[in-house]
């Protein structure tokens, strides 16, 4: 297997004359928690749909937990997991229905659905409720859920777009908890976000600016590297020099 | 008078027999011409509150004013008074930005010209492209849109829900920039945040969590009531370092805060005891300091002692 | 003095009311106007719908083979044939000798049709003033056979009558009834009264449901709630537009069937369009009623597709005869609107009758529309829950 989870190569996405993505290239070593930054428009939700094989590169090279993401997207999709923000889970099926759902389109078998639903359960303390319909449980708990359901069956990379939009800050800190707790069993994260202080928690992040990746680094180089004392510094010293808008 | 006055109202959903409880028995005041912030997560209750206030939900039990207008029977002059931006507002996306705006304008029966001076700040960033489709702008530039279209007529209030809400940090700032400066006319404004660092920009905030309001207060003020102390930790392995202060009975809180740890104890010890602490525990660290909370320190620990 | 202040007062407002409303009015026709795929279904469904129920659809038989058994060969036998054969249904083609050669010709399918005469036709005709003719249609197609037996009647009827005004017989009373608005069975004019009552429905009820959810789902109408803006003119205002498209589209109809379909409008053209206008509003209030209570595109879509547009095609009696229903089916069909509309069309444009001939119809539209338009001004909210 090879160490690197994801590699890319000058990868770029057009659209008519319109350069969304422009020549990134990038790695990503397996069990690394990466944060893919940027201003809205930057070219980040592109870029990731090329990355999860749902959409064609314009050009360029990239591989997803080993497989080309020109012809072995089947391969791809079956190894990574996908959360987003705006869909998760079905609201009106309960939580074991939905985890039952997702273990089910990825082939997992009767008994290691009920094992690993078990496993869920136990680490969200969520048993008592687990005939309970999804639409009932607090954002938090649904977005924790939403996290397991794409870890459900145990992919090598997961995919997470904006995770924790709007959950309060106890919720958001157990939420990447989880995060740290899939990538020390050597699962890779890319995750993005909007908010500077989890971009910390990431041990390398990237910083899309007009669909260039202007900068990337672990945070605290990054800092060092723009004489900044936060993130947030850094994230609007790089965001100024955009000249694009668009979303 | 004040902008807005609210007491004890509350607001219960009835989705298919089961029953939500989006407001329990809040109140506070906004005064004239103040930038009040109602602060919290998602699903805590801040929309049903906006729409209480702009008249088109009606509370279960207590009274809300706005402008000295009952929200209830004098609904129509509130209508009159206030601008409203709710949280999916996205404006006509096959309608240009001039064609959006002077809608907007007509149908409060206002002209562009008379109330211009009100949006220039903000319109002159838009205006060379007011021929483009909405549709085709850019977030930030629907976002400053929305807002001269809810400002055109000259509000006395200004509600804003979730303006910034999955908006990047550049944009974010650019926004609350742009409030502070409608600020200087006088314009009193209710804004919700999920946001905490936008805390700061507000003169006063309510921080909310399950229909309840957590504190009501200026942000510093907050803060002084923040009355441990708080650590920050740097270690070169924070996970490790967390796992293990979780552990200790000492320890009251302990949050991951970027690439720092921030830490109370439960009785309100000095650094040098902490310190000692740490030593003794074998935890390894690399720096550690007494620093002043945030708004999102105070929130949290208002959460913990509600629990 | 305060009297008249109070009164310029009112004046101003009202004329800011009026403005409102028209700037309003030009929003709805930008996002129609600038919607060029819904624009063009709107304007190409009727078009396409009189083209296909008109020519394609039809069960009109054109051009069907014929042959003809004439052992008489006389002068009247030989008329009756000519006219046949000018007549746009029958073509002749064979003439045939024997009657053994009949079922041949039927059944290697050369001819559908056959035409026996008797021997001594006219000599018999003469005698009697009346006479006999066998016509025999192949009857595996059975609604073709039917239709072409019903052209064949109707020939040989009016050929009778050139012949012989008084003669009257008991037996084709029946058949000259059914004929009587229709005499070539045109199925247009089914399809056409049917094709309007469609139209309007869709376009009414189906765009104004939608462009008013529509505004729900863009948080827009929140904004116009809290505006000063009447509740109420928002409704009106989206509804106006979709008025004048279905005026557009009911002239174009009639122009189509009258010029294309040659299809007469016997009635009072003004008392038409009057109907149309009436139904139109009746099919406005239900896409307004259907709006209030429905908050997503997709429902409100759903709820005039399945809840307007398959009764109408079902009850209104322009695909399925009513008078065939058993009587639960029957009587649901009473509260389709759409069904006393395809009446009161049929009745003026073919039946050329007045407005007393269809009045009961009318009220009964007038009657719905009022009851729909109070029940969704009940249940129109100024607020949102």
């Amino acid at each position: 297997m090879n160490e690197l989870a994801i590699k890319a190569e000058k990868l770029s996405k057009n659209f008519g004359s319109f350069k969304a993505v422009d020549e990134i290239s990038f790695d990503v070593k397996k069990g690394e928690v990466f944060g893919f930054l940027g201003a809205n428009g930057a070219g980040k939700t592109t870029a990731m749909k090329m990355l999860i094989g749902i959409s064609t590169p314009s050009s360029g090279k990239a591989s997803i937990a080993g497989y080309d993401i020109y012809n072995e997207t089947e391969k791809i999709k079956r190894n990574i997991g996908y959360m987003s923000q705006k869909f998760s889970l079905y609201d009106d099926l309960t939580i074991g229905e939905n985890l039952r759902f997702f273990g089910g389109i990825y082939g997992l078998s009767r008994p290691d659905i009920k094992l690993n639903t078990e496993k869920v359960l136990d680490r969200l303390h969520l048993q008592k409720e687990k005939n309970a319909l999804v639409k009932s449980l607090p954002l938090g708990w649904k977005q924790k859920l939403a996290f397991s359901a794409a870890m459900f069956h145990s992919p090598q990379i997961v995919f997470l777009d904006e995770p924790t939009g709007g959950v309060d800050p106890l919720t958001r800190r157990e939420f990447w908890d989880m995060i740290y707790e899939a990538a020390e069993l050597g699962t890779t994260i890319f995750v993005t976000t909007h908010y500077m202080d989890e971009a910390e928690y990431c041990n390398r992040i990237s910083m899309m600016v007009d669909g260039k990746i202007e900068a990337m680094n672990s945070p605290k180089e990054l800092k060092k590297q723009f004489n900044a004392s936060s993130m947030d510094e850094v994230f609007l010293d790089l965001a100024r020099k955009a000249t694009r808008t668009g979303d | 008078m004040k902008a807005v006055t609210i007491n004890q109202i509350s607001k219960t959903y009835t989705v298919q027999k089961e029953k939500t409880i989006a407001l329990d028995g809040v109140s506070f005041d906004a005064d004239l011409g103040e930038i009040f912030g109602i602060i919290g997560p998602d699903g805590a209750g801040k929309s049903s509150l906006f729409r209480i206030l702009t008249t088109l939900l009606l509370p279960d039990s207590g009274t809300a004013n706005v402008m000295g207008y009952d929200v209830i029977k004098d609904y129509k002059n509130i209508r009159k008074k206030v601008g409203y931006m709710p949280g999916k507002f996205s404006l006509y996306q096959d309608l240009s930005v001039e064609e959006n705006l002077e809608f907007f304008a007509t149908i409060f029966n206002v002209k562009i010209k008379d109330n211009y001076q009100m949006i220039a700040p903000i319109y002159k960033q838009i205006e060379p492209f007011k021929d483009r489709k909405a549709g085709a702008l850019s977030g930030g530039m629907k976002q400053k849109l929305a807002l001269s279209c809810a400002l055109i007529h000259k509000p006395d209030v200004l509600f804003l829900d979730e303006p910034t809400t999955g908006v990047d940090p550049v944009s974010r700032k650019e926004f609350w920039d742009m409030l502070s400066e409608l600020k200087q006319h006088g314009l009193s404004i209710i804004v919700s945040t999920p946001y905490m660092d936008e805390a700061n920009r507000c003169d006063r905030i309510a921080l909310i969590q399950e229909g309840k309001f957590l504190s009501i207060n200026q942000p510093n003020k907050i803060i002084k009531e923040f009355k441990r102390n708080l650590y920050s930790l740097e270690s070169l392995n924070n996970r490790i370092a967390l796992k293990a202060l979780k552990e200790k009975n000492e320890i009251h809180s302990c949050h991951p805060f970027g690439e720092k740890l921030h830490i109370t104890l439960k009785e309100n010890q000095e650094i040098q005891f902490f310190e000692n602490l740490l030593i003794q525990n074998k935890i390894e660290y690399q720096h550690l300091e007494k620093i002043e909370p945030g708004i999102e320190d105070c929130f949290m620990e208002l959460m913990l002692s509600k629990q | 003095m305060r009297f008249s202040l109070i009164w310029q007062e009112k004046q101003l407002e009202q004329e800011i009311n009026m403005k409102q409303f028209l700037v309003f009015i030009k929003k709805e026709w930008l996002h129609i106007w600038r919607d060029k795929r819904t624009l063009f279904i709107l304007f190409g469904m009727p078009i396409t719908q009189i083209i296909l129920f008109g020519f394609a659809l039809s069960n009109e038989v054109k051009n069907s083979k014929i042959a003809i058994l004439n052992p008489s060969k006389d002068a009247l036998s030989a008329q009756i044939t000519e006219k046949i054969n000018a007549s746009r249904y029958f073509d002749l083609v064979k003439e045939i000798k024997t009657n053994s050669e009949i079922d041949l010709v039927l059944k290697s399918g050369e001819v559908n049709s056959v035409l026996v005469f008797p021997h001594n036709f006219e000599k018999d005709f003469n005698h009697n003033g009346f006479n006999k003719v066998q016509f025999i249609a192949d009857a595996s197609e059975p609604n073709t056979a039917t239709t072409l037996k019903n052209y064949m009647s109707n020939i040989l009827l009016d050929f009778q009558k050139t012949k012989n005004p008084n003669s009257v017989n008991p037996l084709q009373i029946k058949t000259e009834i059914r004929m009587l608005y229709n005499p070539q069975l045109k199925g247009a004019y089914n399809f056409v009264p049917g094709v309007m009552a469609m139209i309007l429905l869709l376009v009414c009820t189906m765009m104004t449901s939608i462009s008013i959810v529509k505004e729900k789902e863009l948080g827009t109408m929140e904004v116009m709630l809290v505006s000063p803006l009447k509740p109420f003119m928002v409704i009106v205002a989206k509804a106006v537009p979709y008025f004048f498209l279905s005026m557009v589209n009911v002239v174009s109809i009639l122009l189509l069937s009258v010029y294309t379909l040659e299809l007469p409008i016997k009635g009072s053209l003004v008392l038409l369009m009057l109907e149309s206008m009436l139904f139109t509003i009746t099919a406005l209030s239900l896409g307004l009623l259907i709006s209030t209570i429905t908050g997503s595109q997709q429902v409100a879509m759903l709820i005039s597709l399945v809840g307007m547009f398959l009764p109408t095609l079902m009850f209104s009696g322009f695909m399925f005869p009513i008078e065939n229903m058993p009587l639960p089916l029957r009587t649901i069909s009473n509260i389709v609107p759409a069904k006393w509309y395809f009446i009161i069309v049929k009745n003026v444009m073919l039946k050329g009758l007045g407005i007393s001939g269809v009045l009961k119809e009318t009220l009964i539209l007038i009657g719905m529309t009022v009851f729909l338009l109070i029940l969704s001004v009940k249940k129109y909210k100024i607020r949102l829950a």
